[in-house]
């Protein structure tokens, strides 16, 4: 039941971000998309031990959050609370690799610790910029751009059905999932085969919403094909971002500043 | 009397499965004029309201809109002329904003994307819902989703509204606004409801229902009046409407 | 299952995201050429309530965890192999943009994982040949249970060898195999039994869904164009690896020279004795092709080539201080202050 307040919560509230006015909210989605996804390819393709060469990275969330206005908590819980796969997977490798490679004084660093560190702070950068991209945007808005970019429509429609439909069938399942709690004093955990009924009946209903819905969709004229009517445009504020960023990213990904930073400050110091 | 805007002669609807859904039904219905469908559930309104959008053909008997036969080849004029409201407006809201939603129509009838702006704004200033553009459907109230449900019908323009259960789920100050707004309209109107006193206040003439078959049809006010017709219907008088005609 | 973007590289990243760009065009391509406008709001329902279906945990039997719908299977029952993968991957693609569950990189990774061996491996090639258009509850639930454990091990071993080929996480090949395979022979298992059920459940209340759904892919997928497109596509990764890892020396091949050397180095902790012994004992997949790439490599610890204090002290120093930074120009750029998220949830 949590996980369905917590689900329906998030739904609304990525909505709601999306729905602000800042600059970044009004950039075109494309290219926020586009920077995006320049961002992960270049954070993920560090080799496996970097650590200190990351870090510059951390500043393209943080400026979507802060310009963006988006709540900064919010974003970080979400980004730590998710996928414990990339830990349970990257636990291991302090156990398997327990070559010593960095020395601070008299500790010893395994690459272990190093690679795992490393899978956090890419896991941490990954995530919470793809979901300051989302709460910028909003998943319509990103659906459009892959329209635009030539994504095969059926896809692309799919998206823009199904993210209207979350929130309808999330609340219905929610409805029918409650109803059961309400009566089953004993068990707290739903059995298998209440999960087959609720969801059997859920699906049913689901394909006569579906019905329905054509009918509207007839009814409008309805000929096969959605469309849409153009809300978005490629300016110089577009063109800047993306090239300012990648600017950024070459300049990150080409030279490891905090390493250069760091040398700077032990020679004042000494 | 004019020229029937729709006109239904002997039509029955069965369903694949066998059941006789609709059987002899025929009416005439003005231009202008405005028709409640009462009737307990499963008496057959919906599957009459499927007709006049051609989403169900007749059995047997026809039906006719605007003087085109309801069938295959009309169906695009067929429904061009009729808008549906649909009873559950999630259904009804299916594109991700509500811009978008009452272009829908527009755009798929090839409205240029010059005009494309004010007649959807038109559209949505008709039902008050001018300022909800930029949102998606899923965050509305009920009584916003019904609106703009509205203005999507509204801005293809048809002469006749189908409407199913338009009050359902409505908060009583939605369902005045909306039996206002209903009442500022000029075009034909079909209403299925249970809704008795809306159906009072906004129709003029009524028919019952009953098990497929209409069992009266006259004027609203005297139809809700008819305390044993009403009963064996299985439905019960407008609360504002005695056999009196008094509170 | 999902694979996170921070397991992978770009190269296997990347590579994943074409095969299933590529099966996302392929399928629409299909589902444009059968030209049912039903399917357009079908399909997009059926996404919702597979989210919504997999919001809903339940107990697996005997286990104690929970366990959660898969949903590939079922969407391919009712909407055909090409609709179904389509369906399946939106419901991916939301989940990575909304709940960050995967990630966006490791998005094709996912859809393949997921989508593809259900859809155009497990659906056609074992449900739809036994269970066919039977009607025995028996039939079902064998097609069900069969093609559900072998989606999911064929999704099981691609996360292994996906991670593997990004060389991110230490895991020898054998370990993470006795490890993901199992698991997800259960998964399967249950997977199995919940699309059965449904199936059941959905011919006994309402069989013209699933007779409609039949007809509209009467052949379901051919095992020759199957495996021909699984040949293509598996192709295409290759050379997309092959090109990333050339263009970028030490991205694939090293990593994999790595990740397999690791088991050679000094094995001190219980749980990797443990891991070890279990592997040595029940090794049923030949490692040859690690170990011959091992000599290659001698010291796993050349890889990292200065192991100099002065730089790890400045990458630590830096490092913080960079973060620092980037606090500062956050706090900076935003104008009023901290926000309170109640703001912004309002009905």
């Amino acid at each position: 039941m949590n996980s369905f307040a917590a689900n329906s919560f998030d739904l609304g509230t990525m909505d709601a971000l999306a729905a602000g006015n800042t600059p970044l909210h009004r950039l075109d989605a494309r290219a926020k998309l586009l920077v995006t996804l320049l961002f992960i390819v270049t954070v993920v393709s560090f080799e496996k031990y970097s650590v200190s060469a990351l870090m510059p990275f951390v500043l393209y969330p943080v400026f979507l959050i802060a310009a963006g206005d988006l709540p900064a908590g919010y974003i970080l819980k979400k980004a730590l609370w998710v996928s414990p796969f990339a830990l349970s997977v990257g636990i291991f490798n302090p156990l398997l690799d327990r070559q010593i490679v960095l020395h601070l004084g008299e500790f010893g660093i395994s690459g272990g610790w190093l690679s795992l560190t490393s899978i956090l702070i890419r896991f941490a950068l990954t995530v919470s910029a793809a979901l300051a991209l989302v709460a910028l945007t909003g998943v319509n808005a990103i659906c459009e751009a892959l329209m635009k970019w030539g994504v095969p429509r059926p896809f692309s429609v799919q998206l823009l059905f199904l993210n209207r439909f979350l929130s309808v069938l999330a609340g219905e399942a929610g409805r029918m999932t409650r109803a059961r709690a309400l009566r089953g004093f004993r068990k707290r955990k739903m059995g298998i085969g209440t999960f087959v009924q609720i969801a059997g009946h859920l699906l049913l209903r689901a394909v006569d919403r579906a019905e329905r819905v054509y009918r509207a969709m007839l009814c409008r004229g309805f000929d096969g094909r959605i469309r849409l009517a153009g809300h978005s445009h490629i300016g110089g504020r577009e063109v800047f971002f993306v090239t300012a960023w990648g600017a950024l990213f070459a300049l990150f990904r080409l030279t490891n500043l905090p390493v250069e930073l760091g040398y700077l400050l032990t020679r004042i110091i000494e | 009397m004019n020229r029937p805007i729709i006109e239904a002669k002997e039509l029955c609807y069965t369903y694949p499965d066998g059941t006789a859904a609709l059987k002899d039904i025929s009416f005439r219905i003005a231009q202008g004029g405005s028709v409640a469908l009462v009737g307990e559930n499963g008496a057959g309104k919906s599957s009459l309201l499927q007709h006049f959008t051609g989403c169900l053909l007749p059995s047997a008997g026809t039906l006719s809109i605007k003087g085109t036969m309801v069938e295959g080849k009309n169906l695009k004029a067929v429904r061009r002329a009729v808008g549906m409201l649909f009873q559950n407006p999630d259904d009804q809201l299916f594109m991700p904003t509500v811009f978008d939603d009452v272009a829908f129509g527009l755009l798929n009838t090839g409205t240029p994307e010059n005009e494309l702006e004010t007649r959807v704004m038109e559209a949505l200033g008709t039902v008050g819902a001018a300022h909800l553009r930029a949102r998606p459907p899923y965050r509305l109230s009920q009584g916003e989703k019904r609106a703009v449900a509205i203005a999507g019908v509204l801005a293809m323009g048809p002469d006749i509204l189908v409407m199913d259960e338009p009050t359902s789920g409505l908060d009583p100050g939605s369902r005045r606004r909306l039996i206002r707004l209903l009442k500022t309209f000029g075009h034909t109107k079909v209403i299925a409801t249970h809704d008795m006193d809306f159906a009072l206040e906004t129709c003029e003439r009524a028919m019952v229902i009953h098990r497929g078959r209409i069992s009266a049809d006259g004027p609203a006010r005297v139809i809700f009046s008819d305390k044993a017709l009403l009963e064996r219907a299985s439905l019960e008088p407008p609360r504002g409407y005695g056999p009196t005609g008094c509170p | 299952m999902h694979m996170a973007d921070a397991l992978i590289s770009p190269a296997v990243g990347g590579a994943m995201w074409a095969v299933s760009g590529g099966l996302i065009a392929y399928s629409a391509k299909k589902v444009r050429e059968e030209a049912d406008d039903r399917k357009v709001p079908l399909m997009g329902v059926l996404g919702a309530f597979i989210f919504a279906a997999q919001m809903i945990n339940f107990s697996i039997p005997a286990t104690g965890s929970s366990g959660h719908l898969g949903g590939g299977m079922i969407l391919s029952i009712l909407l055909g192999p090409y609709a179904g993968f389509l369906t399946l991957a939106s419901v991916l693609t939301i989940q990575a943009l909304f709940f960050a569950d995967g990630g966006l990189l490791a998005l094709g990774c996912n859809m393949l994982n997921m989508g593809f061996f259900t859809c155009f491996i497990a659906y056609p090639l074992i449900h739809r040949r036994i269970a066919g258009n039977s009607t025995d509850g028996k039939r079902i639930m064998t097609a069900a249970l069969l093609a559900g454990v072998a989606g999911l091990q064929l999704g099981a071993f691609a996360v292994v060898i996906e991670t593997l080929a990004s060389g991110i996480s230490e895991l020898p090949f054998r370990t993470f195999v006795l490890l993901m395979q199992p698991i997800h022979l259960a998964i399967g298992l249950v997977e199995g039994t919940v699309t059965a059920g449904i199936a059941t459940l959905v011919m006994n209340a309402r069989p013209e869904i699933l007779a409609t759904a039949g007809q509209e892919a009467p052949a379901g997928v051919s095992v020759k164009k199957t495996l021909l497109t699984f040949g293509a596509a598996a192709a295409l990764a290759a050379g997309a690896l092959s090109w990333f890892a050339s263009a970028d020396p030490d991205g694939l091949e090293w990593s994999m020279l790595k990740t397999s050397g690791k088991e050679e180095l000094e094995s001190g902790g219980r749980l990797h004795g443990l891991l070890d012994s279990v592997q040595k004992r029940t090794a049923f997949l030949p490692d040859y092709n690690f170990r011959k790439a091992e000599t290659a490599e001698p010291g796993a610890g050349q890889a990292w080539p200065a192991v100099d204090k002065g730089t790890s002290a400045a990458g630590l120093i830096g490092g913080l201080l960079t973060l620092l930074l980037a606090w500062i120009a956050g706090l900076a750029l935003r104008r009023g202050g901290v926000k309170s998220l109640s703001r912004y949830n309002r009905p």
